[in-house]
């Protein structure tokens, strides 16, 4: 179905990856695709390699062998930074903020201006930032907030923090990790709201668990298991799948 | 720097320098042994071990004075009883540490690395007071001293070998303390998980101050077998502590085998260049390798990948 | 308004105005020399623990050689006032006048290389803020580009600090051995041993003091010295941000190295004399209680750290020598358990609200500007 394309018409191309942990292979010859404007879900048992897809996505573990290539850029040769500047974001599973700063300089660290050590001392928070950053604050439902330290927000609102940092990187591809893991029915609902208006005009990548919240948002469902791809396809064809049943949605 | 020396010379003297350095390897692997229980096991650093270590050597001291006044009639068994002392004193004040200092810094590695650096201060300071500031030396038995001819050009001196078989029966009850016992997964699964291992019925705390005892009194013995290359005095051990975390993280932080391989590395090259240059050349030499050495591979010479 | 845009925040201008007042005005006023010159010795440690406040206690590096850095602009300030004491003039009874005296004691008959640019002030000064740098920048690039950081990096950098020493103290004729660079005299003639010159010497350091006071603050201020507390809790988080975090901790370990060396050139200067006692392991870790006792995160109260610790450290071992090691030991594990945020933290805590109290009932509304980011503060 897929044989046959190139793989500069998609956005992310991966191609046979394979990481190894001192022989077990978390992930194993894996191949898929997403492409411009795409939402994708990767659903999968505990201990698919789904994280570990991420992780070698955004440079935080190296690839063992294989490809990933973004916007015709081998990642597997790019640090983490230069990814991120490709045009990667990434949420991480558990709120990864800075509790130390407020919810202005969060966002305000996250605006893809001086990034580099002397771009970052000549760094000037001129209206353009602000401007951003208040924008930001508002869909996150945290702009009444700006000035309060990270550390006293809610676990919920951690959350859209981070999902806000990412938004201000304006990333072409944006990767999802359980963004509503532990949260409230009430703050679900409100991230499902705030998710579907932050993936206008970009990509996609999103683990998760909540399978009527991957309902909602999915164009296309990935199921990993042990490493590998076990189905593929639109949520109707995934979720009829037996093996999928079996392994997976059965339980 | 070799011109001088024919082959046989040299081998004759790499072979002496080798056997000269087995002391020093038993006392770097005793000391690492006990920094890698506390270090690699709990990822406490203590700057204080060195401290531990010449509290055994006092302890070997005072034991060796206390025989000979009064009963010389077991003088050349004292080694074993002080040996045993040294482990139990260091052990003790270890747990007593752990108890009333480190446990309240587990989350803070740094913190503890200047706490214990500070403990180290107060102890030294406490050996001055008790034991005077002069360096003391350990008289040792008869059936210690002397060498034991090998070829012509070669002898081996016999507390060498001594300290050599004891150091090798220690580490491998270490070893199957950490890696066979019961114990030992406790306190692998505590690191690993301290709050998951809490809930399955683990005391960690417990097993906390065990293992740090446990490491200190291995320093304690680590102690005694120094006695026999130098005289023992309140800073003494503050030369060792540097090495001996070299040592440990050379060998990779959390890896016995490392530990062993990387002491015997570093104190064979240091007693090796020894021969041909000033000691301290030979010392920065050693430690500017193992330094950019880790510069390069900073996991040290064993270490896992991972999955994180 | 978002941050405070002034430079200083009205705690800190008010911690500025009362160090100026006491460096500039109350100290040269009530001490004699003799004490000025010791109050000038531990000011030359402020300038470490200070950079020891940008590069631990914001960037979460914690160094334990700044004792080379220190050494490394001692030295080389001792190096130029040592080859303008050993003027063929001055050394002609040796059998080779014109160097140093020590290497003429070791039979050397010739200026080694490396000594031979410092007869330049130009190349020596530019040398005290280089050579550091760049012996920290190939230090923190070999391993913040790896990732090692922590535990990890204080014992490398202690290991340093030994390996340094072990070098000097081995190398008698080449940098002067365990006495280090003694007997120097003039700075282009300008005797520096007088009195009156270690009174202007003292005036230059403070003024130096308040120069490198304001560079830190400006660090502080920026863009990168909230990345520097960013990486300090979430490293990861920063370089998903897209910033290359070995590049920063190398940034914020090279200033700390500069500062240093700017220490120790004022060091050498103020006390005539450089050597590898100042240089080790035990003086590297003492530079770290300074600002640990003054607040790692506070810079007026790393000077007061530097400042109070080693007035407590000449008094008490001059005294009561055992005493000093008890209470230095006593002052890590207490600074380390009870007060983490030294002296500052305790100012903030128990004094500043009483001050601010009497200084402003209206605008206390505005407390969480004057909440400074702290270690201890409520994570979760």
């Amino acid at each position: 179905m897929l044989i046959g394309h190139q793989p500069q018409e998609f956005l992310l191309a991966v191609e046979g990856l394979t990481v190894s942990f001192d022989g077990f292979k978390a992930v194993n010859d894996l191949s898929f695709y997403v492409e411009e404007n795409e939402i994708r879900v990767i659903i999968g048992p505990n201990g698919a390699g789904k994280t570990t897809v991420l992780d070698l996505i955004c440079g935080k573990t190296k690839a063992t062998s294989g490809a990933i290539q973004f916007r015709g850029k081998e990642l597997t040769k790019l640090k983490e930074n230069e990814i991120v500047q490709a045009g990667v974001g990434r949420k991480f599973q558990t709120p990864s903020i800075f509790d130390d700063l407020t919810v202005f300089e969060n966002l305000e660290i996250s605006y893809p201006r001086g990034r580099t050590v002397f771009g970052s001392l000549a760094f000037k928070r001129d209206d353009a930032v602000k401007d951003r950053v208040e924008e930001v604050a508002e869909m996150i439902f945290l702009k009444d907030k700006l000035k309060t330290y990270a550390s006293f927000l809610s676990h919920g609102q951690k959350q859209w923090l981070e999902i806000g940092m990412l938004l201000i990187q304006d990333p072409d591809l944006l990767m999802l990790d359980e963004p509503v893991a532990g949260m409230s029915v009430s703050e679900r609902v409100k991230t499902a709201e705030l998710l579907n208006t932050i993936i206008k005009n970009r990509s996609v990548l999103v683990i998760e668990h909540d399978m009527k919240f991957v309902e909602d948002i999915a164009h296309k469902v990935t199921v990993l298991h042990q490493g590998k791809i076990l189905s593929e396809g639109s949520m109707e064809k995934v979720k009829n799948d037996s093996k999928v049943i079996e392994v997976y949605l059965g339980h | 720097m070799f011109g001088d020396y024919s082959v046989g010379d040299l081998g004759a003297i790499f072979a002496m320098q080798g056997f000269a350095g087995l002391i020093l390897f038993s006392v770097y692997v005793l000391m690492a042994l006990g920094l890698a229980i506390i270090f690699g096991q709990m990822g406490v650093i203590n700057m204080a071990h060195g401290e531990f270590m010449i509290l055994g050597a006092y302890v070997t001291w005072l034991t060796s004075s206390f025989v000979q006044s009064y009963v010389p009639s077991i003088f050349s068994g004292y080694f074993f009883i002080a040996m045993a002392l040294a482990f139990v004193a260091s052990g003790a004040l270890g747990m007593l540490v752990e108890w009333a200092l480190i446990r309240h810094l587990y989350k803070r590695p740094l913190d503890t690395l200047l706490a214990t650096w500070g403990l180290s201060l107060i102890l030294q300071q406490a050996y001055r007071s008790v034991f005077g500031a002069r360096e003391v030396g350990v008289e040792l038995p008869q059936w210690m001293l002397g060498s034991q001819q090998i070829t012509d050009t070669i002898e081996v001196p016999i507390n060498g070998i001594f300290v050599m078989v004891l150091t090798t029966l220690i580490t491998v009850a270490v070893a199957y303390i950490m890696y066979r016992s019961r114990w030992g997964k406790q306190v692998r699964a505590v690191v690993q998980n301290r709050v998951m291992a809490g809930a399955v019925g683990i005391n960690t705390e417990k097993v906390d101050r065990y293992t740090f005892g446990l490491g200190c009194g291995i320093a304690g013995i680590a102690g005694s077998a120094f006695t026999m290359i130098g005289s023992t005095g309140p800073t003494a051990g503050q030369l060792y502590i540097v090495d001996t975390f070299l040592v440990v993280v050379f060998g990779g932080a959390a890896s016995l085998l490392g530990t062993i391989a990387s002491a015997f590395t570093i104190s064979q090259a240091q007693s090796t260049m020894e021969f041909f240059m000033s000691g301290s050349m030979a010392k920065v030499l050693t430690l500017l390798a193992i330094v950019a050495i880790l510069m390069v591979r900073p996991q040290g010479l064993f270490a896992l990948k991972v999955r994180k | 308004m978002i941050i405070n845009s002034r430079f200083f925040n009205r705690s800190e201008l008010l911690g500025f105005l009362s160090l100026a007042l006491l460096l500039f005005l109350i100290l040269p006023l009530t001490l004699d020399i003799f004490r000025l010159n010791l109050v000038a010795k531990y000011l030359t440690y402020a300038f470490v623990a200070i950079g020891l406040v940008i590069c631990w206690g914001y960037g979460g590096i914690l160094s334990l050689g700044q004792g080379v850095f220190f050494g490394l602009g001692g030295y080389c300030m001792a190096m130029f006032l040592k080859l303008e004491a050993s003027s063929v003039a001055n050394t002609k009874i040796q059998s080779t006048p014109g160097i140093p005296d020590f290497m003429d004691w070791n039979q050397l008959t010739q200026l080694p290389f490396f000594w031979k640019p410092f007869h330049s002030l130009p190349f020596t000064l530019i040398a005290i803020l280089l050579v550091p740098a760049i012996i920290a920048f190939i230090i923190g690039a070999a391993m913040f580009k790896r990732r090692v950081g922590g535990v990890y990096f204080a014992i490398i950098t202690q290991a340093i600090a030994a390996i340094l020493t072990i070098l000097i103290v081995g190398q008698q004729g080449y940098i002067g051995g365990i006495n280090g660079i003694t007997d120097l005299r003039t700075l282009l003639g300008w005797d520096i041993r007088t009195d009156h010159a270690k009174f202007i010497l003292y005036f230059v350091e403070v003024i130096l003091l308040f120069g490198c006071i304001c560079a830190a603050q400006f660090i502080r201020l920026t863009k990168l010295g909230r990345i520097l507390v960013a990486m300090r809790e979430q490293e990861d988080r920063v370089r998903f941000s897209g910033y290359s975090v070995a590049n920063f901790k190398i940034f914020a370990f090279c200033v700390a190295a500069m500062l240093a060396a700017i220490g120790g050139a004022m060091f050498t200067l103020n006390v005539g004399f450089m050597s590898p006692s100042f240089v080790g392991i035990v003086p590297s870790i003492e530079m770290v209680i300074y600002t640990a006792v003054g607040g790692r995160m506070s810079i007026f109260g790393a000077v007061y750290g530097a400042l109070l610790v080693s007035f407590a450290k000449t008094s008490l071992s001059e005294s009561f020598p055992q005493l000093w090691l008890f209470g230095l030991g006593g002052l890590f594990i207490a600074v380390v358990l009870f007060f983490p945020n030294g002296l500052s933290g305790i100012w903030r805590d128990h004094v500043q609200r009483h001050v601010d109290r009497l200084l402003t009932l209206v605008k206390s509304r505005k407390r969480w500007s004057g909440r400074s980011i702290a270690v201890g503060a409520p994570a979760e």
